[in-house]
C-alpha cells in the first residue's frame, strides 16, 4: 500500500481490491453488538476540514472511533484561500502535536497533495475531497456498493468490476466524485460513460478512460449502475444550462427513465440529493436506489483505508471473542 | 573616466574583435586595438551583445518592497545582462499619475544599475473605466512611452480604442495583457487535458486569442500601434502573423518561461509554476519558438514577477501568480533558441535589445556595437554550464521555476554607459 491516499488514480487494481475486501471485513464489525476494534488504539487522527462537510466528517469520525483511534476535529472554515499560510501553519501545528494521520478536506484542488509532499508534515494524508479534483474514499465506497450489489457480498471478495457498465450523470465539470470514480472504476475493469450537457463536461475529457454522451436515454438500457451527480442550482445562473426544468427533462432521472434500465441495474447518488431536479422522489425511494447503503458502506471503506495506511500487517479483524474491546 | 578594452569578444556572435570603451561611449571596434591606458578584459570565447532591454518587468516599488525594490530589481536586471527595464504600472499606488512614474524613474537613477523606464497605467487604478492622464505621464520627467494595465486586461473595447487613439499624439504604445475576464473567471492554469485531470479552473487559449484579435483590428481601425504582452498560445501567434501580413502595426512579446515550460509541470501542484498567462502545452511552446525565430513575435520580455516565499509556500489556489525571470532569461533563451539552432546571437541581440528598445522608444539602448554609441553592453560566456541556485539571486524574491535545473550561459560583465554594473559575474 501507498503512504498517502490523495487520488483514486494512485490505486492499483490490487490495492483497490484489497481495500474493498478489507472493507467487507470491517462491515462485519458493524453487525456486532459492540462495534469497535482496538486496532488503532493510542493513535491520533486529525480530521482537518477547511470546507464544511458534515456527512464526510461524521463518516470518517465513525470509522476512526470504531478503530479506537483518538480523534481531533479541526474546522478551519473559509480561512485558507484568502490567507495562504494557514494550511502550512496548521500542518506544522499538527506535526508538533504528533498526530499519526491527517484526513483533509479542502476547497482548493491539490491542497492534500501539497500537504503530503511539501515536507510540512510527516504523517499519512488522506484526501477527504479537494476542490474539483478528487474524493477517493467516495469512489471506493461507490465501488464497494456496486461490487456488493452487482457481484455479491461474499462472491465479490477478491473480485473487481470487470465488464460492468457504469453511467455517471450530471455536473462532471465541477465534480471530484466523477473524477475519482472514472479513475477507480477504470482501474477495476468497468466501462464508464459520462452523461452531461456539453457545458458541464470538462475540456480535456478526451484523455479520460471513459465514454462521453449527451443523451441519457440512449445510455440507460446498457447501464448496470447509474450514478447521479449533484447539480447546483447556481450553475444555472452561470449559464451552464438554461433552466432547471430543461435540465431535469434532459438529464433528470424519473420513473419512466428508470424503467429503461435493465432489471438488475441500480441507481446511486453521493448525496445529499436534490429531489426534483436531478432525481424524482419515486426513484430516490425505490429499492434500486442505494443512497442509504452508500452511507453505511462509507464507514466500512474508511475503516479499511485507515487500517491499511496506519494499522500495519496484522489481520484487520480477529475472532470476536478474543479481540473485542471491553467498554 | 577610465578606458576599458574588451579583447577578442565575438561581437553579436561574429568574428572575435576588440572593443574599446572610453568614458560613457564606445571609442573603437576593431582588431589588435592598443591596450594602452585601459583596463583589459580578456573575452576570448565570449559573446558581446548590446545591453539587454526588458519591456516587461515588475519592480514592485512603491508598495510591495517586501517582494522587490527598484534597487534590488535593477541589481537583478544588471546581473541578467540588462541595461534598461520598463517597470510595469501595477504598483501600490498604481503608476497612473506623473507623480508616481517620476518617483520610480528617480529611484532607478539613484540606484544606478540599469535605466528604469516607467510604464504608465492605461486606466485610473487599473480599473479599466477611465483613462489615466497618459499625456501628463508622457510629459513628466519620466517621459513615459509605454502604457499598460498589465496584470489586468483593458477589456472594454471603447476604452481600448480611445487609449490607442490618444497615445498617437506622442507616439506612445499600449501594451495589452490579453485576457478576456469572463472567460477566465476562477482560472488557475491552462484549460486542457491537465486541468481536467487536476480539477483546477481552466484558462482557455481563446480568452487570450479573442482579445488579441479584437485589439489588432482596433489598432488597424484607428491607425495606431499596439503591443501584445506575453503571448502564450499557438493561436495567438497565428493572429499576430495574420495582422502583420495585413500591415497592422502590432508587436508582440514572449517570456522565457513560455519558451521552455509546459502545463505538465502543474501536476506537481507546486505554485512556483503558477503564472499568468499560464504555462501551455508542448505544441504551444513549439509555435512560440518558431514565431520568435521568424520574427512574428518581436521580442523576449521577462514578466519578472517577484513574490515573497510565503506567497508561494502554500496550496496552489492561494498562491500568487508569477515567477522571477531577469537573472535567468538569457540562459533560457540560449537553451531554447540558440542551442536549438532557431536563432543566432545576432538574432538574440535583436529580440532582447534592438527590438524592445525600438518598441519602447528607449533612447540610448538597443544601439549597434560601434564607435560613438553609448557603451551599454553585456558580455556572455555561452560555454558556461551551471545549476540554478536562487540563493545567488540579486532579486529580493526567489520564486524561480528553475531551482536545481541546469541552464547554459552566464553574464560575466554588464556595462551601463561605460561603467561596469557586473564584473566577472559579480555585481559591481
Ligand atoms: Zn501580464
Amino acid at each position: 500500500m501507498m503512504r498517502h491516499l490523495i487520488s483514486a488514480a494512485d490505486l492499483t487494481r490490487d490495492d483497490a481490491v484489497l481495500i474493498l475486501d478489507t472493507a467487507e471485513e470491517m462491515a462485519r464489525v458493524a453487525d456486532r453488538p459492540i462495534k469497535k476494534l482496538p486496532t488503532l488504539r493510542g493513535r491520533t487522527i486529525c480530521n482537518l476540514f477547511f470546507e464544511d462537510s458534515t456527512r464526510t466528517r461524521i463518516s470518517f469520525e465513525a470509522a476512526e472511533k470504531r478503530l479506537s483511534a483518538d480523534v481531533i476535529n479541526f474546522a478551519a472554515k473559509g480561512s485558507s484561500v484568502s490567507k495562504g499560510e494557514s494550511l502550512k501553519d496548521t500542518a506544522q501545528t499538527l506535526e508538533a502535536m504528533g498526530v499519526d494521520a491527517v484526513v483533509i478536506r479542502h476547497s482548493a484542488s491539490g491542497a492534500p497533495f501539497r500537504l503530503a509532499t511539501s515536507g510540512w508534515i510527516d504523517a499519512p494524508v488522506i484526501n477527504a475531497g479537494d476542490g474539483t479534483h478528487q474524493h477517493p474514499t467516495q469512489a471506493l465506497l461507490d465501488a464497494f456498493t456496486m461490487r456488493r450489489r452487482l457481484v455479491g457480498r461474499d462472491a465479490g471478495l477478491g473480485r473487481d468490476l470487470a465488464g460492468k457498465r457504469i453511467t455517471l450523470v450530471g455536473d462532471v465539470l465541477h465534480s471530484r466524485v466523477a473524477r475519482s470514480n472514472v479513475d477507480l472504476l477504470h482501474t477495476l475493469g468497468a466501462e464508464v460513460t459520462l452523461v452531461a450537457p456539453p457545458t458541464l463536461v470538462p475540456v480535456g475529457v478526451e484523455s479520460w478512460p471513459c465514454e462521453v454522451s449527451y443523451d441519457l436515454d440512449s445510455v440507460l438500457p446498457k447501464s448496470d449502475a447509474v450514478m447521479m451527480l449533484r447539480v447546483q442550482r447556481e450553475r444555472m445562473n452561470a449559464a451552464f444550462f438554461p433552466t432547471e426544468r430543461e435540465y431535469s427533462r434532459r438529464y433528470g432521472l424519473d420513473g419512466d427513465r428508470m424503467a429503461k434500465m435493465p432489471e438488475h441495474a441500480i441507481v446511486m447518488h453521493p448525496g445529499p440529493m436534490v429531489r426534483g431536479m436531478e432525481i424524482t422522489a419515486e426513484v430516490a425511494d425505490s429499492d434500486r436506489c442505494t443512497v442509504v447503503e452508500q452511507v453505511a458502506n462509507g464507514v466500512s471503506v474508511r475503516m479499511a483505508v485507515l487500517y491499511l495506511l496506519l494499522g500495519g500487517s496484522e489481520p484487520a479483524v480477529t475472532p470476536a471473542t478474543t479481540r473485542i474491546e471491553e467498554k | 573616466m577610465s578606458k576599458i578594452l574588451i579583447r577578442g569578444a565575438k561581437v553579436l556572435g561574429g568574428e572575435p574583435q576588440d572593443v574599446l570603451i572610453d568614458g560613457e561611449t564606445i571609442a573603437e571596434v576593431g582588431t589588435g586595438l592598443s591596450a594602452e591606458g585601459a583596463t583589459v578584459i580578456e573575452a576570448e570565447g565570449q559573446v558581446l551583445l548590446p545591453g539587454l532591454v526588458d519591456l516587461h518587468t515588475h519592480l514592485r516599488e512603491p508598495g510591495r518592497e517586501d517582494s522587490e525594490t527598484v534597487l534590488t530589481g535593477t541589481r537583478a536586471a544588471a546581473s541578467g545582462g540588462y541595461t534598461a527595464v520598463f517597470a510595469m504600472a501595477n504598483t501600490h499606488p498604481v503608476a497612473d499619475t506623473a507623480g508616481v512614474v517620476e518617483q520610480v524613474y528617480r529611484l532607478g537613477k539613484e540606484a544606478g544599475y540599469c535605466d528604469v523606464q516607467p510604464i504608465g497605467a492605461v486606466t485610473v487604478g487599473l480599473e479599466g473605466k477611465k483613462l489615466a492622464e497618459l499625456g501628463a505621464m508622457h510629459d513628466s520627467a519620466a517621459g513615459v512611452t509605454v502604457f499598460s494595465d498589465d496584470g489586468k486586461c483593458v477589456d472594454d473595447a471603447v476604452i481600448m480604442r480611445r487609449a490607442l487613439e490618444y497615445v498617437k499624439a506622442f507616439d506612445g504604445v499600449v501594451a495589452q495583457h490579453a485576457q478576456e475576464p469572463r472567460l477566465t473567471e476562477g482560472a488557475q492554469m491552462n484549460e486542457g487535458v491537465v486541468s481536467a485531470e487536476l480539477g483546477l479552473g481552466g484558462w482557455p487559449a481563446v480568452a487570450e486569442e479573442s482579445i488579441i484579435a479584437r485589439d489588432v483590428l482596433l489598432a488597424e481601425h484607428v491607425g495606431s500601434r499596439v503591443h501584445i504582452c506575453h503571448l502564450s498560445t499557438a493561436g495567438s501567434v497565428e493572429i499576430v502573423r495574420w495582422a502583420k501580413s495585413r500591415g497592422i502595426d502590432v508587436t508582440a512579446e514572449v517570456t522565457p518561461h513560455h519558451l521552455l515550460l509546459t502545463d505538465e509541470l502543474v501536476r506537481t501542484y507546486n505554485p512556483v509554476y503558477k503564472v499568468n498567462p499560464p504555462l501551455r502545452t508542448e505544441q504551444d511552446v513549439h509555435a512560440l519558438r518558431a514565431a520568435l525565430a521568424d520574427g512574428t513575435i518581436d521580442i523576449v520580455a521577462t514578466d519578472h514577477a517577484p513574490h515573497p516565499h510565503e506567497d508561494k509556500d502554500c496550496e496552489w489556489a492561494a498562491a500568487a501568480m508569477g515567477m522571477v525571470g531577469l537573472e535567468t532569461a538569457l540562459s533560457v533563451v540560449q537553451q531554447t533558441m540558440v542551442e536549438t539552432g532557431l536563432l543566432d546571437w545576432a538574432g538574440v541581440a535583436d529580440r532582447m535589445s534592438f527590438a524592445p528598445a525600438r518598441i519602447g522608444r528607449a533612447t540610448g539602448h538597443g544601439r549597434p556595437v560601434s564607435a560613438g554609441e553609448p557603451a551599454n553592453l553585456v558580455l556572455v560566456d555561452p560555454a558556461y554550464r551551471g545549476t540554478v541556485d536562487p540563493a545567488d539571486f540579486a532579486s529580493r524574491s526567489r520564486n524561480t521555476p528553475y531551482e536545481g535545473r541546469e541552464l547554459p550561459g552566464r553574464v560575466t560583465h554588464t556595462f551601463l554607459r561605460g561603467r561596469a554594473t557586473v564584473m566577472d559575474g559579480k555585481l559591481a
